[in-house]
């Protein structure tokens, strides 16, 4: 039989491509981006990076609609930018199969929050897979596609960090291509007006009920007959974690955790004394078993913050606070922009200085941390702007003299912050908008959007500027630059920091995954005074040693900056 | 078979998760069930990074519990310090002798004083093994492979063919790199010997 080592994402894309899903729509988000990412290397799946979440959902809940199997892929919090659309796909339901993969992040290794997606399930009224590994998770898209066509609803696949990016073995199978339905016209299932959104709910209601029952025969919802005075409930990874440490205990895998299978759990539970279930982040399956009457160990032992492992679980059995890894004291290693990187030479002209600096999400929220000391803020995609107009309207009322500035990314422009820039002109709002261009989706791995001018399908598109966009929105002072020529800039960005007035700086210069290295520079050593001012780039090329600067050249890329900070002349 | 527990740590850009998905299907292909674990994206830029690899007849957690891990291999001595809790007290530790000061000490925002991961290892670790790895792979003409010589080292404490590490690696790597991450782990593999 063939087997492959795949990661959680590859299985979900595999899946999608054995169960004969036409189309897959994504914005990238760790831990979700590899999914589409594998899919476009299928070429039978149409697949696209979509310009948000909720753009992606409703593409791929119209190619449902038109009658063909489709997936969606997001992060946690990608679920939230298209729970607009998601609340109103459970009543609208499917043609074509109809799979929202939702990737959460325990333990926030790459992400603001650490919400617990099961909920959008209770909440939108939607069925929620919980795979624990690659191989469910590639069989569960396949079931998933099958629960969505018998039942006429979407389906939420919940993946975690864990699950997502951990390999294990999965036997592939062949693709099963499925006849595309075609589009017909329904309009009482399609459009939401009340009179027909009323009759929806009912329906709805109905269907939940009938997959209570078929979550209760699920097969993945396991029973395993173990010791017989110690029950375990788990779902997701958290299942393996506690094979690990109660290697004899029954166990009941919940894998359809909603709707949750009432009758199976009673069944099931009413037989053991002792009853733990484990599980990440939020008591989503505790509450549930407790509603039915059940006394169970749960979050009041194990930690409802940061993701588990197998550690963590031994609370139960020795009723200690968890083990940790006492590494402390060491120095830390944080993550930090690129040698070279085109943010550096935005924020060395911001840093350390009494600005309003409203930032967002992507590399450049590094631009927080040492030695930059440049970004106050990062909430959400698209915030900087809008934050900033708040920000704004109250330091005028009591006038508060600080320049304010918000900082986006070229896909996080994209993603969500045009509206912010229709309203900073609406709404006469003096901010100087910073959109450093740099020409792909840089934290995630590289991928395409609007302003590259390619789609995932690596088909030429027409490429659409930051610049034209703000231009189009009504703001009038636009400036296109380029960051490696700090001298420069620093004439510009000073007189606009003067006049506060409204303005849209675009920072153009490709991430430096995206060109060729050019010869390293070096420090003259004879030149060199020891002034530190190159270090202030925090380029992690420079460091400093017996009172002189010095350039590893296996790092640098010879971008100049520090030729242009150096006041000395001593880098060539 | 007991399952075997490997922890593999270096920073964003060395190659840690290369040398995990290699030896992770060299596993699978003997028929072993494998489960590895590490995390992408904002940790990855130049940050802390760690894969944790296991493989056996039944392997259940991609985590590796603390004091479990039979090898900790580490491409930088800093963070070889900072996962130790993980190694087994019989547990080999095999690291690149190479020391990259983190960018808040580079800058000179902390200070720290390197000596002190040198003893360390040498007071905690029993089977300690220190390679030149970046120096050696320099000599072989790229120094991106320093992570094949560390695992070229390790796979003489495997039971694994070298024919199997090879049709894995011809899989996973570029065709114009492949010869030298060949020669790259036949000199790890042969240090252990000298």
């Amino acid at each position: 039989m063939n087997k492959a080592l795949l990661s959680g994402n590859e299985a979900v894309a595999r899946g999608a491509y054995e169960a004969g899903c036409q189309v897959a729509c994504a914005y990238p988000g760790t831990p979700s981006t590899e999914i589409l990412e594998e899919i476009s290397k299928y070429k039978e799946i149409y697949c696209e990076w979509s310009v948000n979440e909720k753009v992606a959902l409703e593409v791929a809940l119209g190619a449902s609609l038109a009658g063909a199997r489709s997936l969606c892929a997001m992060k946690h919090v990608g679920l939230n930018v298209a729970s607009d659309p998601l609340f109103s796909s459970a009543y609208i339901g499917v043609k074509g199969g109809f799979i929202i993969v939702s990737c959460d992040d325990p333990g926030m290794h790459s992400s603001q929050n650490e919400q617990d997606n099961r909920f959008y399930g209770l909440f939108a009224k939607i069925p929620v897979l919980s795979p624990s590994d690659s191989q469910e998770a590639k069989d569960l898209v396949i079931r998933g596609f099958e629960i969505s066509e018998e039942f006429d609803i979407p389906v939420i696949l919940r993946m975690t960090t864990r699950v997502s990016h951990c390999k294990s073995v999965v036997t592939l199978g062949e693709r099963k291509e499925k006849e595309i339905k075609g589009y017909k016209k329904e309009v009482s299932k399609t459009n939401l007006l009340p009179q027909f959104a009323k009759k929806r709910h009912i329906l709805l209601e109905e269907k939940i009920e009938k997959l209570k029952e078929y979550s209760n025969n699920f097969p993945y919802n396991r029973f395993e007959k173990g010791r017989d005075d110690l029950l375990v409930i788990a779902d997701g990874v958290a299942y393996q974690y506690a094979k690990e440490i109660f290697s004899d205990a029954s166990f009941l895998k919940l894998t359809m955790v909603y709707p949750f299978p009432d009758k199976l759990v009673k069944e099931i539970c009413k037989n053991y004394k002792e009853i733990i279930v484990v599980e990440e982040v939020d008591p989503f399956i505790e509450l549930m078993v407790k509603s039915l009457g059940f006394k169970v160990k749960g979050k009041d032992y194990l930690p409802k913050t940061d993701e588990l492992n197998p550690d963590k679980l031994k609370v139960f059995i020795k009723k200690e606070a968890a083990v940790e890894i006492k590494s402390d004291n060491l120095p830390k290693r944080p993550p930090a922009l690129c040698p070279g990187c085109p943010h550096i030479g935005t924020f060395y002209l911001l840093q350390k200085k009494d600005y309003v600096i409203s930032g967002d999400i992507g590399c450049y929220t590094l631009g927080a941390l040492a030695p930059h000391y440049a970004m106050d803020s990062c909430v959400c995609m698209g915030a900087s702007i809008t934050l900033a107009c708040g920000i704004e309207k109250v330091n005028k009322k009591i006038n508060d003299q600080r320049p304010i500035i918000a900082i986006i990314g070229d896909s996080t422009f994209f993603h969500m912050g045009i509206p912010g820039v229709l309203n900073m002109v609406y709404n006469k709002s003096d901010i100087i908008l910073f959109i450093l261009d740099n020409q792909t989706t840089g934290m995630t791995g590289h991928q395409d959007h609007p302003g590259t001018g390619k789609t995932l399908m690596k088909e030429k598109t027409k490429r659409i500027l930051p610049e034209d966009i703000v231009r189009a929105c009504g703001i009038e002072d636009v400036y296109v630059l380029n960051p490696y020529k700090i001298k420069e800039n620093k004439k510009i960005i000073d007189k606009l920091l003067k006049e506060k007035k409204q303005a849209v700086v675009v920072m153009r210069e490709p991430c430096i995954f995206l060109k060729k290295r050019e010869k390293p520079k070096e420090v003259d050593i004879e030149l060199c005074t020891g002034c530190k001012l190159c270090l202030r780039l925090g380029c992690p090329a420079i460091s400093y040693y017996d009172n002189k600067a010095k350039i590893d050249k296996n790092f640098c890329i010879g971008c100049g900056m520090c030729i242009e900070v150096c006041p000395k002349g001593a880098i060539k | 078979m007991k399952t075997t527990n490997i922890l593999i740590c270096g920073i964003g850009g060395q190659g840690v998760l290369l040398f995990s998905d290699i030896l992770g299907e060299v596993a699978m292909e003997n028929g072993l069930s494998v489960k590895k674990s590490e995390v992408k994206g904002m940790a990855q830029r130049g940050g802390s990074v760690v894969s944790h690899l296991r493989f056996g007849e039944n392997v259940y957690s991609p985590l590796i519990p603390l004091k479990e891990a039979h090898f900790l291999v580490s491409m930088e001595k800093l963070e070889a310090l900072r996962y130790l809790d993980y190694l087994r007290e019989d547990g080999i530790l095999i690291t690149d002798d190479f020391y990259l000061p983190p960018l808040p000490i580079l800058v000179g925002e902390t200070e720290f004083d390197f000596n002190i991961i040198d003893k360390n290892l040498k007071e905690k670790v029993k089977n300690l093994y220190y390679l030149p790895c970046q120096k050696m792979a320099s000599e072989l003409g790229d120094i991106r492979v320093s992570n094949i010589i560390l695992l070229g080292f390790l796979s003489n404490f495997l039971d694994f063919k070298i024919e199997d590490y090879f049709k894995v690696m011809e899989r996973n790597i570029k065709k114009e790199y492949l010869e030298i991450n060949k020669k790259a782990f036949q000199k790890g593999r042969e240090i252990f010997s000298q």
